[in-house]
């Protein structure tokens, strides 16, 4: 692919959107639906704006912003590629349905503080568009901190002991992980590398270390990327469930994690790049970390008892999924790491919604309560059962299209028995989410039964989770424009 | 050891002096316990150095620098430079004229930077005491134990 | 002459006679003190600003001023170079926000005494300026005891134990000046010089780098400036003296006085001793080195077992006096330039941190870490500039703390220290941890922020919310958040910031 560079403004604008519009918010912040108005505004301004890069982007161009330069070499720079343009529009497109959803679940949760949380939540976004532009490690850098400080606020949104504890464990995890592993090895890199971090197609550190010193820093950034939920660095992620649930929906399971992951797939196709660690022969080591992660996870996810904190874990396992498909280090599979990005997105992003939505309409967190709940809100939890299907990636949901690459991809990369990992955790992820729903409709439990009263969520909160579902069988049949941004990269 | 002597101690006598001097007000400043005494300790602590200086700008058969008018018996670039005041002799001389008559006179510049020291080491004991006197009013006392007692409690 | 080739005395001059100008004003109106100071110090930033401009429009990016026309050696000559012009304008920024910020605390603090604090206050600034202007190596001495005495005046005006602390400091204080003195005059028996370049060019041309003489003025010399910076294990005499300062003192006094004492450091290193004999006598570097590792974490775990906010605030100033020095004994040019920067980022970082701490003081009269607890309710604007210096503080970007951190940690890398890497990384990592605790206590507080429902008034549908804000003045959120912002600017531009010193850095010859 031959990098055609355009300058252009417009990934600076689809930033500054939502960078600014806490400023607008926190002018309406008395009059909410105002308030609400302008972030609904400025959620379709950003998509667009995100979709106007579309054509050029698909013709292989590149649109460049450069916004400073404070390390030698090193400007502040916006890039925008497929992979990037991929992320940004499952982030884009999904803030402004968790906008409308996150209307109606704090207005019917009654949560305080809400012009502090929308205030937030379009910085978070911001930066995860930040992260998704980023031309090279730095700036990469910057927005994936400004992403952690932004949704903090977020993360303890309730004030209490719980919101406390949780807080702590996100920041120390993800701070401690930053700061003690990516930051040096970015460092090193830099120097190493003569003052040169862009990402480049065959990787910047490509034949500037040798294999010991590959591995070290694979290790650091795999670890230090720790939103990546990469076990042992995943404890972050069910502890920062203690957040209102828009929140756990669209930063825990699309953005914050996706940044995770999407910033290990920049440091293996980008940094390191994927033919040194192929000649190196290092994939190996990261896919019986991503390997272990995937089943350990689905296994406590069986134990939990709070659907959040199950969902979470999965999470974790399906973070693996992308992690373990870009360690094979083939086209195929990193095709599938990507589109898989977009694919659970929008199937976990579906069952957070569910799980709000009955929290809001019932007050009910956990599993054990739910029995019978299909009596109550027979379309909440069919939708539950569509996020489900693409969760485990069956069809005829998305997530079956991205599972396929990665499965073919095993062989691709000569090693097929990577193949069972991904077996195993489909099973597994069957045995902890479809419980759920076969309770929910055949059963009767203490609070719901056949004789219960029907009542769907708020239309605010009902029809996100019936969108998104849609959009996970829509994807099913329509995979061609992520696969064609997936390709413009590998 | 007649080397030693000679060499070390007499010939630089004036630096052992102060060095004297200044260990003995650092002991003061540190050991001392009532805050007077640790002041008078700072006082001769920058006596000392000010000796130094002073001591530093003499010259071995040099008269006082005042110039003289009237006559020029000091003789310009004469032979009884002393050491390594020459060298400050012949930048002088290159930039004032009337300065080559600096050579048979002690170098007045150590002097004048002492005259500000001494300023400046008045100021300083006057805050001091004046602080010291706040502490008397606060604690009762200018024993530093006593103080620390108090500000314990 | 124009007014602009007067720029580099007239920083200086403007608030010396505003020091004049203030005590005389002051016995006919108290309150118009603090106009006086604020336009003295707004003069002097412009001053300095347009010094800036002419050091980096100059083609050797130098500009020198030779006070009454005398030619130096002879005459006291100011010079300003890409080493100090941006530490000589970053002391006059922070002095002018301080001196916007001290209007409601002065008078709160040190009533009936605003005159005489604001003429001791300007003539901190006199010295402290002074101390980064000058290139005579004995008139830098007379700036060093100007600000040490009105600093050790401006401190004893405190509450509680500053009278005691302040005795403290006056001792360190003058054994550390006296020692600077000393070693000035062994460079002197020498040289026979004052002023530093020329200092400088008669070591070189007489080859004296090899004499014990100028070995022991360069020692003595050192570590005058080191107590006078609080440099680790001198260190013992700061916190004590900054906690219990009023808190216009603190906050003007915490920023510019260590980092300018670390200017003095650098220029005495780098100016007028050589890398080569500095560097080149053994071992010794590794061991300064290693110091200030240990400067960094003692200074950093001692401020996380502070329960008061100015003195947690202190120790970590001291830890931040080790990345500087760290920096700077690295031996290496990207140090030298990440040493540089960071006495800009942290003369604002620490301003901003110690003028929201002073809001909150005036808020809550308490500096317990326990009066933080719910003011992000409170004082929202003052905790969100506190917070963005805390951010910075730790190292997060795009502020300035980042970057500075970037230098200093690839210097570290080059140089192959890694323990000096490990210590800057353990370091913003423990503030990091005492800074989210003080977040969090500020975040989780118990203050009551009824949640009202507006249609009970019965007019319109919808949600209001009620806080019970009580926000610091004006007069101080303004330069609370002049700082900080400006660490968000300083670390955008830090570009052009390390562009400009690197003009400095790239003269030396390592």
């Amino acid at each position: 692919m031959t990098a055609n560079v355009v300058s252009s403004a417009l990934p600076l604008q689809a930033i500054l959107v939502s960078a600014l519009l806490p400023l607008v918010l926190v002018a309406l912040g008395r009059v909410p639906n105002w308030r609400e108005g302008a972030s609904l505004l400025a959620g379709c301004l950003k998509l667009w704006l995100v979709v106007k890069m579309l054509p050029a982007v698909r013709d292989g161009q590149l649109l460049e912003y450069v916004l400073a330069e404070p390390v030698a070499g090193v400007p502040l720079v916006l890039r925008v590629d497929g992979m990037g343009l991929l992320f940004a529009l499952v982030a884009s497109s999904l803030w402004i349905v968790t906008t409308v959803y996150a209307i109606g679940y704090m207005r019917g949760a009654k949560e305080k503080s809400q012009t502090r949380f929308f205030v937030f939540f379009a910085f978070s976004l911001s930066a995860t568009l930040g992260v998704a532009f980023s031309g090279n490690l730095l700036t990469l850098y910057v927005f994936y901190e400004l992403l952690s400080m932004a949704t903090y606020p977020l993360v303890t949104h309730h004030q209490d002991a719980n919101a406390r504890a949780g807080g702590r464990k996100y920041l120390t995890y993800l701070l401690a992980t930053s700061v003690g592993f990516v930051l040096p090895a970015m460092i090193f890199c830099y120097v190493r590398s003569g003052g040169q971090m862009d990402f480049a197609a065959a990787g910047f550190m490509a034949g500037k270390v040798n294999s010991t010193e590959a591995l070290v820093l694979l290790l650091m950034f795999t670890f230090g990327f720790a939103k990546a939920g990469v076990m042992p660095f995943h404890g972050w992620l069910p502890g920062a469930m203690v957040a209102p649930t828009p929140v756990s929906a669209l930063l825990h399971a699309v953005a914050v994690v996706k940044v995770g992951v999407f910033c290990v797939l920049r440091v293996f196709t980008g940094v390191l790049g994927v033919d040194m660690l192929k000649e190196f022969d290092l994939g190996i080591v990261v896919s019986f970390i991503a390997g272990f992660t995937i089943i350990v996870s689905s296994l406590i996810a069986l134990s939990q008892d709070n659907l959040k904190r199950r969902l979470a874990f999965s999470t974790v396992g399906q973070l693996s999924y992308i992690i373990l498909g870009a360690s094979m280090l083939s086209p195929l599979a990193l095709k599938g790491a990507m589109a898989h990005i977009a694919m659970h997105a929008f199937g976990k992003i579906t069952l957070f919604f569910c799980a709000g939505a009955i929290y809001v309409a019932t007050g009910k967190k956990y599993i054990s309560h739910m029995t019978g709940i299909g009596y109550r809100m027979p379309i909440t939890m069919i939708c539950f059962l569509i996020g489900t299907m693409s969760v485990m990636g069956l069809p005829p949901t998305g997530g079956l299209i991205s599972k396929w690459h990665l499965l073919l991809g095993a062989p691709e990369s000569g090693r097929w028995w990577l193949m069972l990992f991904l077996a195993g955790s489909t099973l597994l992820n069957g045995a902890y989410l479809l419980p759920i729903v076969y309770s929910a409709f055949f059963k009767s439990g203490n609070y719901f039964g056949p004789d219960s009263e029907r009542g769907e969520p708020p239309p605010a909160c009902f029809w996100p989770l019936c969108l998104t579902a849609v959009a996970s069988i829509v994807l099913f049949f329509a995979p061609n424009l992520i696969f064609q941004l997936a390709s413009l990269v590998v | 050891m007649d080397w030693l002597t000679m060499d070390l101690i007499v010939a630089r006598f004036n630096y052992w002096v102060y060095i004297v001097l200044m260990m003995i007000g650092l002991y003061a400043m540190i050991a001392k316990n009532n805050y007077m005494k640790k002041l008078i300790g700072m006082a001769i602590f920058q006596t000392a150095i000010m000796l130094f200086y002073v001591s530093i700008g003499t010259k071995k058969g040099a008269s006082i620098p005042i110039l003289d008018h009237h006559g020029g018996e000091h003789g310009a670039g004469s032979a009884h430079i002393a050491g390594e005041a020459a060298l400050k002799v012949g930048e002088a001389a290159a930039a004032f004229p009337e300065a080559a008559a600096a050579a048979g006179t002690t170098n007045p510049l150590p002097h004048v930077l002492m005259l500000t020291a001494i300023v400046v080491g008045v100021a300083t004991l006057g805050v001091a005491m004046a602080v010291v006197q706040k502490i008397n009013d606060q604690y009762g006392s200018i024993e530093e134990d006593e103080v620390l007692k108090r500000i314990k409690l | 002459m124009t007014l602009a080739q007067q720029a580099p005395a007239l920083i200086l001059l403007f608030p010396f006679f505003g020091a004049l100008l203030t005590l005389l004003i002051g016995l006919y109106r108290r309150s118009w003190c603090w106009p006086a100071t604020v336009a003295a110090c707004a003069a002097s930033a412009l001053a300095a600003w347009s010094t800036v401009v002419q050091v980096a429009e100059s083609s050797n990016a130098l500009v020198t001023y030779r006070m009454a026309g005398w030619v130096p050696p002879v005459g006291i000559e100011f010079r300003v170079d890409a080493l100090n012009a941006g530490v000589v304008f970053m002391i006059a920024m922070v002095s002018l926000l301080v001196a916007i910020f001290s209007r409601t605390v002065v008078i709160n603090e040190t009533a009936g005494k605003e005159h005489f604090f604001y003429t001791l206050f300007q003539m901190l600034i006199v010295g402290v300026l002074g101390i980064g202007l000058t290139g005579d190596a004995f008139n830098l001495y007379v700036f060093l005891e100007i600000s040490s005495l009105s600093s050790y005046a401006l401190i004893a005006m405190g509450r509680g134990r500053a009278a005691f602390s302040c005795f403290n400091y006056i001792m360190m204080g003058t054994i550390g000046a006296s020692f600077y003195l000393l070693g000035v005059g062994y460079l002197y028996i020498k040289t026979g010089s004052l002023n530093m370049v020329d200092i400088s060019r008669i070591m070189h041309e007489q080859d004296l780098f090899q004499t014990s003489t100028i070995h022991i003025g360069f020692l003595f010399i050192l570590i005058g400036v080191w107590i006078k910076m609080a440099f680790f294990p001198l260190h013992r005499w700061l916190p004590n003296a900054y906690t219990f300062a009023p808190t216009a003192t603190s906050a003007l006094a915490a920023p510019i006085m260590t980092k300018v004492s670390i200017y003095v450091m650098i220029r005495y290193m780098y100016t007028v001793f050589d890398p080569n004999f500095v560097f080149g006598m053994g071992p010794r570097s590794d061991v300064v080195v290693w110091l200030a590792v240990i400067a960094m974490v003692v200074g950093s775990f001692y401020a996380l077992a502070k329960r008061k906010l100015k003195m947690m605030l202190a120790y970590l100033v001291i830890a931040e006096v080790g990345y500087m020095v760290g920096g700077a004994w690295l031996a290496n040019k990207t140090g030298l330039t990440g040493a540089i920067f960071h006495i800009m980022a942290d003369g604002l970082m620490t301003a901003a941190l110690f003028l929201s701490a002073g809001a909150i003081y005036y808020k809550r009269k308490s500096y317990n870490v326990t009066a933080l607890k719910g003011m992000f309710q409170k004082m929202p604007f003052t905790m969100g500039a506190f917070a963005l210096a805390a951010l910075s503080m730790i190292g997060i970007p795009p502020t300035c703390g980042f970057f500075s951190k970037w230098y200093l940690i690839s210097a570290g890398i080059e140089a192959g220290h890694y323990g000096f890497v490990g210590g800057l990384l353990f370091s913003s990592l423990v503030n990091a941890i005492l800074f989210f605790r003080l977040l969090e206590y500020a975040y989780y507080g118990e203050v009551e922020t009824p949640y009202v429902a507006a249609g009970k008034r019965g007019k319109k549908k919808g949600f209001r919310e009620k806080s019970g804000r009580d926000e610091a003045p004006l007069s101080m959120l303004v330069p609370m958040w002049s700082a900080s912002l400006g660490l968000v600017l300083l670390g955008f531009y830090s570009g052009e910031v390390i562009a400009f010193i690197s003009r400095y850095v790239a003269e030396v010859q390592f």
